[in-house]
C-alpha cells in the first residue's frame, strides 16, 4: 500500500498552532510526517530544539520523521540552521536546495529530495543515488508521463529510489528574496512585523477580473487553486508510486487525511463536503497542462 | 571582470564581439537552453561561424544549455552537449545535474560553468557542483544581496559571475514554476517564461489588455505604457487594492556596484538579453565595456558617467533600474 506524507507546513503559524498540529496528527492515518521551517529564515516560533522534541514525540507515535530543509538558503545564518538539521543521526533530511545536498553528504546522512529539488531524468536520480539519496519528490510541474518514465528508467537501472509525489494542498511554485507579504504591508523584509502569522493560509493574488492566480506566503508564491490527485492514486499505485504528499493546511486536514486514506485503501468514500479553506481545484500538471487547469 | 554579453543571432553576436564583449554566450535553435523564441538562436552552421568571427577576434564564446531534459528530451539535450564540443565552444553552461555528469565524464577538458538555473546561492551549494562535476565557474541568482554575494564569494570553490544588466528575475532561477503553472511552458521545461505564443493583446473600453493563455496580467489607460506581459510584473488585486504585487517592470543595473563586485573577486559581469536586438546589443555591450576599461583604469576613481546612465535607462523596462537584490532595503 502506498504510504501518506504530510509535508512540511509552509505557512506561517504560531508554536502553539503548529504544536496542536501535530498533537492531532500523531493520530492521524499518516506514515510520514516532514518538519521543519522550508520557507522563511525569520520564521522562528519554534527553535531548532522544538522541532526535535517535536520529531521525537512524533517517532514515538511510530511516525516516520524526516527533518526539511530551507528551500532558498542566502546567508551564513542559513547554512547555520541547515547544518543542525545535518548535525543528527535520528532522522533522515529532506533536501531543498543543493546546499542540503552537500551538508546531508558530507555528514553521512540519509537524505530524501524535496520537491524544489531539479530532478527532470534518471542520469539526475543516479547521481544522487551515488551520494546516498534515499527517496525524491516529483517536482511539481512534472507529470504523469513523466513520472512514468523515471520509474521505469530507475527500474531499468536497478535503482530502487522510492517516489513521492505532491498530491494534495497549495503547490509551491517559487521562492524569492523579497518577501511578498512585508511588501503588501509597505514593511521592510528585516522588520516585517511576521505578518504572514495573520495569514495561515497565505494571502490571495487575484486577477483584477477576480480570477483566483497566486498565494502569497512570505518569500514564496503558492498555486491559487488546490492541486488534488486524490482520484489518481489507483493510478499512482499501479505505476509504483511510494508516497503521497498532503500538504498542511489549518482546516480541516483530518478529513482530507481520512479520505486519501480511504482512497489508498480502495473504500471509495461518498463525497463529503470538507470544511476547507475555499480555493478552486486543479490538476492540470499531471495531464502535461498548464498547473492551473482542471482535467475531468 | 569579464564581461559576458548574449548573442540571440550570428548579427547579434558580432555586434556583441565589435563592441567590446570579452565572451558571448548562445543557445542552440531549439528548447535546450532558456531562451527559446521564435526564430532566435543558432543552428550548427551559424554557431560555426560565430564562434570563428569571435576566437579571431580574441573574444570566446559560451554555449547555454541550461534547461532540464525530461526522460524523452534526454538523446536530444545529451546531443546538444556533444554539438558544443564539436564546436569548440570554450565552456558549456548546464543546470542539469544529469548533463553536468555527461558532459564532465565525456569531455572534462571542456569548462562547465553552472547556469544561474541551477540555483546555487551559497558555497555549500557551489561545493555540491564542484565536487561532484568540477564546474569552473558559476552564475549566481538574482536574488542575493551584497553582502550575501560577499558571503558566498568569500568561500566559493569556484569562480563566479554575476548578473550586471538586464530583466530582472526577482525568484530564485531554476526553481519558479509560475510560467507552468499558468502555461504549459516554464523556463525549466521549455527554456520559455511567459511564453509569447500564450500572449494575447486586446483594446477594451477599460483599456489595453494584456493577456497569458486568457489569465489577465495587465490593464493599461490611456498615457500608460505597456510592457511584454511577463506574469510576474503585472498588477493583481491583493486583499482589495491593485498594485504590482510581486515586481514592477524595471531592469537591474550595477553600474553603480562594479567597483565593489570586483573588490570581492567577482570573475565576470553578465548581461541578460539574447532576445534583444543586434542594435540594443551594441549599445549596452558598448556602455559597459567603457565602465569596465573605465574601472581598470581608475579603480578607486571610478564614477559611473551620466552618459552611461542615459543610454542604459533607455533601453530599460519602464525606463527604470534598480540594483534589485543586491540593495537590501529592494527585499
Amino acid at each position: 500500500m502506498m504510504k501518506l506524507s504530510l509535508g512540511p507546513i509552509l505557512w506561517f503559524w504560531s508554536k502553539q498552532s503548529v504544536f496542536d498540529f501535530y498533537g492531532k496528527a500523531a493520530e492521524w492515518p499518516v506514515d510520514t510526517i516532514y518538519l521543519g521551517e522550508a520557507v522563511c529564515s525569520r520564521r522562528r516560533e519554534l527553535k531548532p530544539d522544538d522541532w526535535f522534541d517535536l520529531a521525537r514525540d512524533l517517532k514515538a507515535c511510530g511516525k516516520e520523521v524526516v527533518l526539511s530543509s530551507q528551500t532558498l538558503i542566502e546567508s551564513e545564518a542559513d547554512l547555520r540552521r541547515l547544518r543542525r538539521i545535518c548535525d543528527q543521526h535520528e532522522f533522515a533530511v529532506e533536501a531543498n536546495d543543493q546546499s542540503a545536498l552537500q551538508v546531508a553528504v558530507r555528514n553521512r546522512i540519509p537524505f530524501i529530495s524535496g520537491p524544489s529539488m531539479n530532478i527532470y531524468n534518471v542520469a539526475t536520480l543516479k547521481v544522487l543515488a551515488r551520494q546516498g539519496l534515499k527517496g525524491w519528490n516529483l517536482p511539481v510541474e512534472l507529470g504523469r508521463e513523466t513520472l512514468d518514465q523515471l520509474i521505469r528508467g530507475l527500474k531499468e537501472e536497478g535503482l530502487d529510489l522510492p517516489a513521492e509525489v505532491f498530491a494534495w494542498g497549495f503547490l509551491p511554485l517559487a521562492w524569492s528574496s523579497r518577501c511578498f507579504t512585508a511588501r503588501h504591508y509597505n514593511l521592510p523584509k528585516d522588520n516585517c512585523e511576521f505578518r504572514c502569522l495573520e495569514h495561515p493560509d497565505g494571502m490571495e493574488l487575484r486577477s483584477r477580473e477576480s480570477q483566483e492566480l497566486f498565494r502569497l506566503n512570505g518569500i514564496s508564491t503558492l498555486s491559487g487553486s488546490r492541486y488534488d490527485l486524490m482520484r489518481e492514486l489507483p493510478d499512482m499505485e499501479r505505476m509504483g508510486v511510494s508516497t503521497v504528499r498532503l500538504s498542511p493546511e489549518h482546516l480541516g486536514m483530518d478529513e482530507v487525511v481520512k479520505r486519501f486514506d480511504q482512497v489508498r485503501r480502495g473504500e471509495v468514500p461518498a463525497t463529503d463536503p470538507l470544511q476547507l479553506v475555499e480555493a478552486p481545484p486543479c490538476n492540470g500538471y499531471w495531464y502535461g497542462k498548464p498547473g492551473m487547469d482542471l482535467v475531468g | 571582470m569579464e564581461l559576458v554579453c548574449p548573442a540571440g543571432s550570428l548579427p547579434a553576436l558580432k555586434t556583441a564581439v565589435d563592441n567590446g564583449a570579452d565572451a558571448v554566450y548562445f543557445g542552440f535553435r531549439d528548447s535546450t537552453n532558456a531562451r527559446q523564441f521564435a526564430g532566435l538562436n543558432f543552428n550548427d552552421k551559424r554557431a560555426a561561424e560565430g564562434i570563428e568571427y569571435a576566437h579571431a577576434r580574441g573574444c570566446r564564446v559560451f554555449s547555454a544549455i541550461n534547461t532540464y531534459p525530461q526522460p524523452d528530451g534526454w538523446v536530444q539535450w545529451k546531443g546538444a552537449v556533444d554539438r558544443a564540443a564539436a564546436l569548440g565552444v570554450d565552456a558549456i553552461i548546464l543546470a542539469d545535474m544529469g548533463l553536468l555528469d555527461y558532459a564532465a565524464n565525456k569531455y572534462p577538458h571542456i569548462p562547465r560553468h553552472l547556469s544561474v538555473q541551477g540555483s546555487a546561492t551559497s558555497y555549500e551549494a557551489l561545493s555540491f557542483y564542484k565536487d561532484n562535476f568540477d564546474i569552473r565557474r558559476a552564475v549566481l541568482p538574482r536574488v542575493l544581496s551584497l553582502d550575501q554575494v560577499r558571503g558566498v564569494a568569500k568561500r566559493s570553490p569556484v569562480e563566479l559571475e554575476v548578473f550586471a544588466f538586464g530583466s530582472l528575475c526577482i525568484m530564485a532561477e531554476g526553481r519558479c514554476y509560475l510560467s507552468s503553472y499558468l502555461t504549459d511552458e516554464s523556463p525549466n521545461t521549455r527554456g520559455a517564461c511567459s511564453p509569447a505564443k500564450a500572449v494575447r493583446w486586446q483594446e477594451t473600453p477599460q483599456g489595453l489588455e494584456s493577456r497569458l493563455n486568457d489569465v489577465l496580467i495587465d490593464r493599461y489607460g490611456p498615457g500608460e505604457s505597456a510592457g511584454y506581459p511577463t506574469l510576474c510584473k503585472g498588477r493583481f488585486e491583493v486583499e482589495g487594492s491593485v498594485y504590482h504585487a510581486i515586481e514592477e517592470p524595471v531592469s537591474l543595473s550595477t553600474l553603480d556596484m562594479l567597483p565593489k563586485l570586483k573588490e570581492l573577486g567577482i570573475s565576470a559581469v553578465k548581461i541578460e538579453g539574447r532576445q534583444r536586438s543586434p542594435a540594443y546589443i551594441a549599445d549596452v555591450a558598448r556602455t559597459w565595456r567603457h565602465a569596465l576599461d573605465n574601472l581598470e583604469a581608475r579603480q578607486n576613481d571610478y564614477k559611473v558617467d551620466p552618459a552611461w546612465r542615459n543610454t542604459l535607462s533607455g533601453l530599460s523596462e519602464g525606463g527604470l533600474t534598480t540594483l534589485g537584490a543586491y540593495h537590501r532595503k529592494w527585499k
